[in-house]
C-alpha cells in the first residue's frame, strides 16, 4: 500500500520561559512525499530531526498539527492507531514482560472484535506463521527476559506482523543490538520485508543502516526533509552540504575553496577547470574515493600516514584549506607502493567533487571543461 | 574469604545484638510464657507447664468475640481499602490538572493523629438523647431513622470501625499505587494502542500485572496491619472494648496483660501466639497465591 504525506506538520508547545515561552517547537515541518507500495523506506537523520515524530504521526500515536496522511486513497489522519492497521516495532521492543513469547505475539489478535474475531485454532496458526517467519518457533514458551536482544527484536517484529498490517513501522530497530547482530538483523529485516511485501518505514540515525537495506531514503534535519531518493542517488548527487556530510563512511572531505576565472581553487592550487560558473567562494566536498594518486596531480596535501585496510589503503593527510583536521582518501593498494616524502599529490574525479554555496549550503552544479 | 566473612559478621553485630535482645528473645520468651500455667509476674512463679493457657483463651467468650471482630475487620477492610485505593490511584494518574493537590488531599489522613481522627469520627457518628451526629442528620435528611453508631447495635459499630480503618489505611496505599502506576513505561501503552487494545483490557492485561508486586505488598502488609488493629477501636469506642463488644485480638492481649491488677501474662502470651500463628498462615497462603499472579521483572 502506498503512503502519502501531504503538508504534514507537527508543532509542540514551547516550554521555555520569558521571551521564548510562546515559541512552538516544530518537530515536523511541512512534509510532502509519497512512499510507493511495498517498499522499504529509511527515515534518516541526526537525533532530534523529527524522524520518530514522523513515525508516530503515521501510526497515529500523535496527531498532526496540520496536513494529512493517506494510505492509498484513504485519509487516515483522523483515525486512531488501532483503526489504521499499522504494525509497530518500538525501539526497546516494548514486549510485555509478564507474558511469554506466544502470548506476546497473540496479544494483537485477541483485540480483534466482531467479524474479525478469530477462533483459538486460527490464532494459534497465525502466531505460528508469524513466529516461523522470524524463525523463533522454538522460543514460544520463553519470557522476554530470557531472550537475547536479537531474539526480542524478532518477537517484536512477529507481534507487529501477526495482525497482517497494511504498514510496518520500525523505530530505530537495530540500535539496541551489538555490531555483529546489527548486520545480521538488517539483512533479516530486508528478507522479511521482501517476503511479506508490506510497505515498511524504519527510522535510523545510522546512514550505513539506511543505505544498505532501503529502497528509498528520506534524509531529514531539524524537522525538514532535505532529500529523498534511492540510497546511491542520494550519495552520488546530494542536494546540499548537510546531506553530503551526513552520508558516507569515511565522511566526505570538506575544503574552503573559490571559483575564479573558470577554475576551482583550493588554497593556491587550481584543481579543476569548470564551465560557465561565476566567480564566488564555495565549500568544496570531495568523497574519499574521489582522489587519484598521481605524481603530476594538481592537488598537494601533507602526508600524515597511510592506513592499510587490506583491499584499499586510506591515505591520511592534511591541507591548510581543509575544514576537517585530516583528509581521508581511499585508493587502490597497488597505486601507493611508492608513497614517500612529505607531500602527496592527487588528481580529482570530477563526479566525486561537489560545490556548495558558502551561505546557504545548497549544491552548485557544474560541468568540467 | 574466611577473613571477609568475619568482617561481614562484625559489621552486622550491632544490628544483630539489638534484634536478638529486643525481638528474638522476647519472641521466644512469649512462646515459653504461653506454656507456663498460672505465671505470676510479681513473684516470677508458675504452677506447671502445659497447654491449659491455650485452652482457656480459646474458650474465653471475650477472645472469641475479639477473634470474630478481627476477622470481620480483615475480610472487609483489606479488599475494600486496596480496591478503592487502586481506583483512586488510576483516576489520579489519568488526570493532569491539580494532580498534585489531589495527591496531597488524599495523603492527609496519613499524617493525622489516629486518636484525633477517632474523636472526629465519634462526633460524626455519635447519637445522644439530645443531639444527633452529622451522619445521623444525613440519615434523617434521606428519611431514615437515626442509629447510634458508637454505642448502638453491633453492625453499626462494626460499620464505623471498618469505615474508619479503610479511611486511615488508604492514603499510604494510594501513595504506593500512584508511584507504581507512574513507574509503568508508557511505551507498553503505546504498543497496546497500536495493536487496538481496549481500555479495560489494557488495565487488566498490562497495568495490573505491571503493578502486581506493589499490589501484593499492600495486600500482605494490609492483612498484617488489620490483624494487629487495636488503637482504632480504642479511638472510637474507648478503652473498655470488651464491654462494647468491639475488642480485637491485640486489644484482648493488652487487656490480659494490664487489666485486673497485674493481669494474666500467660493468657496474654497464648493469645499473642495464636495471633502469630494466624498471621503466619495467612501470609503463607498469600505467598502461595502470589506465585501465580505476581510478576516480578
Amino acid at each position: 500500500m502506498k503512503i502519502v504525506l501531504s503538508h504534514l506538520t507537527k508543532k509542540f508547545p514551547g516550554r521555555g520561559r520569558g521571551a521564548k515561552k510562546k515559541e512552538d517547537v516544530t518537530a515536523v515541518n511541512d512534509f510532502t512525499f509519497e512512499i510507493p507500495d511495498g517498499r522499504l523506506v529509511g527515515l534518516l537523520g541526526p537525533s532530534g530531526c523529527g524522524k520518530s515524530t514522523t513515525l508516530n504521526l503515521i501510526c497515529g500515536l500523535q496527531k498532526p498539527t496540520e496536513g494529512q496522511i493517506f494510505f492509498d486513497e484513504e485519509d487516515v489522519t483522523p483515525l486512531t492507531p488501532q483503526k489504521r492497521g499499522v504494525g509497530m516495532v518500538f525501539q526497546n521492543y516494548a514486549l510485555y514482560p509478564h507474558l511469554n513469547v506466544e502470548q506476546n505475539i497473540r496479544f494483537p489478535l485477541e483485540n480483534l472484535k466482531g467479524a474479525d474475531k478469530l477462533s483459538k485454532e486460527e490464532m494459534r496458526a497465525r502466531v505460528e506463521e508469524a513466529a516461523g517467519l522470524v524463525q523463533i518457533g522454538d522460543l514460544l514458551d520463553r519470557k522476554p527476559a530470557e531472550l537475547s536482544g536479537g531474539q526480542q527484536q524478532r518477537v517484536a517484529i512477529a507481534r507487529a506482523l501477526v495482525k497482517l498490517p497494511r504498514v510496518l513501522l520500525l523505530d530505530e530497530p537495530l540500535s539496541n543490538l551489538d555490531a555483529r547482530l546489527r548486520l545480521q538483523t538488517r539483512e533479516e529485516i530486508r528478507r522479511i520485508q521482501k517476503k511479506t511485501a508490506i510497505t515498511t518505514i524504519f527510522v535510523t540515525h545510522d546512514q550505513d543502516e539506511a543505505m544498505s537495506i532501503s529502497d528509498l531514503i528520506v534524509v531529514m534535519k531539524d524537522g525538514l526533509v532535505h532529500q529523498i531518493g534511492k540510497p546511491q542517488e542520494v550519495y552520488d548527487d546530494p542536494a546540499n552540504l548537510f546531506v553530503a556530510k551526513f552520508l558516507g563512511t569515511p565522511p566526505i572531505n570538506l575544503f574552503e575553496g573559490r571559483v575564479e576565472k573558470g577554475s576551482l581553487f583550493i588554497g593556491e592550487e587550481a584543481v579543476l577547470t569548470l564551465k560557465d560558473i561565476p566567480d564566488q567562494p564555495v565549500h568544496v566536498g570531495i568523497r574519499p574515493e574521489g582522489f587519484i594518486l598521481s605524481e603530476n596531480g594538481s592537488f598537494t596535501c601533507r602526508l600524515s600516514r597511510p592506513e592499510v585496510m587490506g583491499r584499499d589503503v586510506s591515505i591520511v593527510s592534511t591541507h591548510p584549506a581543509s575544514q576537517n583536521p585530516v583528509i581521508r582518501s581511499i585508493v587502490d593498494a597497488e597505486s601507493c607502493e611508492h608513497l614517500s616524502g612529505d607531500n602527496v599529490c592527487f588528481l580529482l574525479k570530477p563526479r566525486k567533487v561537489f560545490l556548495f554555496d558558502q551561505t546557504t549550503g545548497t549544491r552548485i552544479p557544474f560541468e568540467t571543461a | 574469604m574466611e577473613k571477609q566473612n568475619l568482617k561481614g559478621w562484625l559489621y552486622l553485630l550491632p544490628a544483630l545484638l539489638f534484634l536478638g535482645a529486643f525481638l528474638i528473645y522476647p519472641l521466644i520468651d512469649v512462646f515459653i510464657y504461653s506454656f507456663e500455667e498460672g505465671y505470676n509476674s510479681a513473684s516470677q512463679t508458675f504452677f506447671g507447664t502445659g497447654s491449659y493457657n491455650y485452652s482457656y483463651v480459646l474458650h474465653d467468650t471475650y477472645f472469641l468475640q475479639a477473634l470474630k471482630n478481627t476477622f470481620i475487620l480483615v475480610i472487609i477492610t483489606v479488599p475494600v481499602s486496596t480496591g478503592l485505593a487502586l481506583l483512586i490511584s488510576v483516576a489520579l494518574s489519568s488526570i493532569k490538572p491539580l494532580q498534585e493537590l489531589f495527591q496531597t488531599v488524599f495523603f492527609l489522613p496519613y499524617v493525622t493523629n489516629t486518636l484525633a481522627v477517632g474523636l472526629v469520627f465519634m462526633i460524626l457518628f455519635k447519637k445522644t438523647p439530645y443531639s444527633d451526629g452529622l451522619v445521623n442528620l444525613l440519615i434523617h435528611f434521606f428519611g431514615g431513622s437515626s442509629v447510634d453508631f458508637i454505642e448502638g447495635p453491633y453492625w453499626a459499630k462494626m460499620f464505623v470501625l471498618c469505615f474508619y480503618t479503610v479511611w486511615v489505611v488508604m492514603p499510604f496505599k494510594i501513595l504506593i499505587l500512584t508511584s507504581a502506576l507512574a513507574g509503568v513505561n508508557p511505551v507498553y501503552y503505546n504498543a497496546a494502542r497500536v495493536d487496538g487494545t481496549g481500555r479495560i483490557r489494557m488495565f487488566f492485561k498490562i497495568t495490573l500485572p505491571m503493578i502486581s508486586p506493589m499490589l501484593f505488598y499492600l495486600v500482605i502488609t494490609g492483612f498484617i496491619g488489620a490483624f494487629k488493629a487495636y488503637s482504632d477501636a480504642v479511638a472510637l469506642f474507648g478503652t473498655n472494648l470488651n464491654a462494647a463488644g468491639m475488642n480485637t485480638i491485640v486489644g484482648y492481649v493488652y487487656d490480659m496483660l494490664y487489666r485486673d491488677s497485674g493481669g494474666y501474662p500467660s493468657y496474654a502470651s497464648a493469645a499473642a501466639i495464636i495471633l502469630f500463628a494466624i498471621v503466619l498462615t495467612i501470609t503463607c497462603i498469600n505467598l502461595l497465591v502470589s506465585k501465580k499472579h505476581v510478576h516480578y521483572h
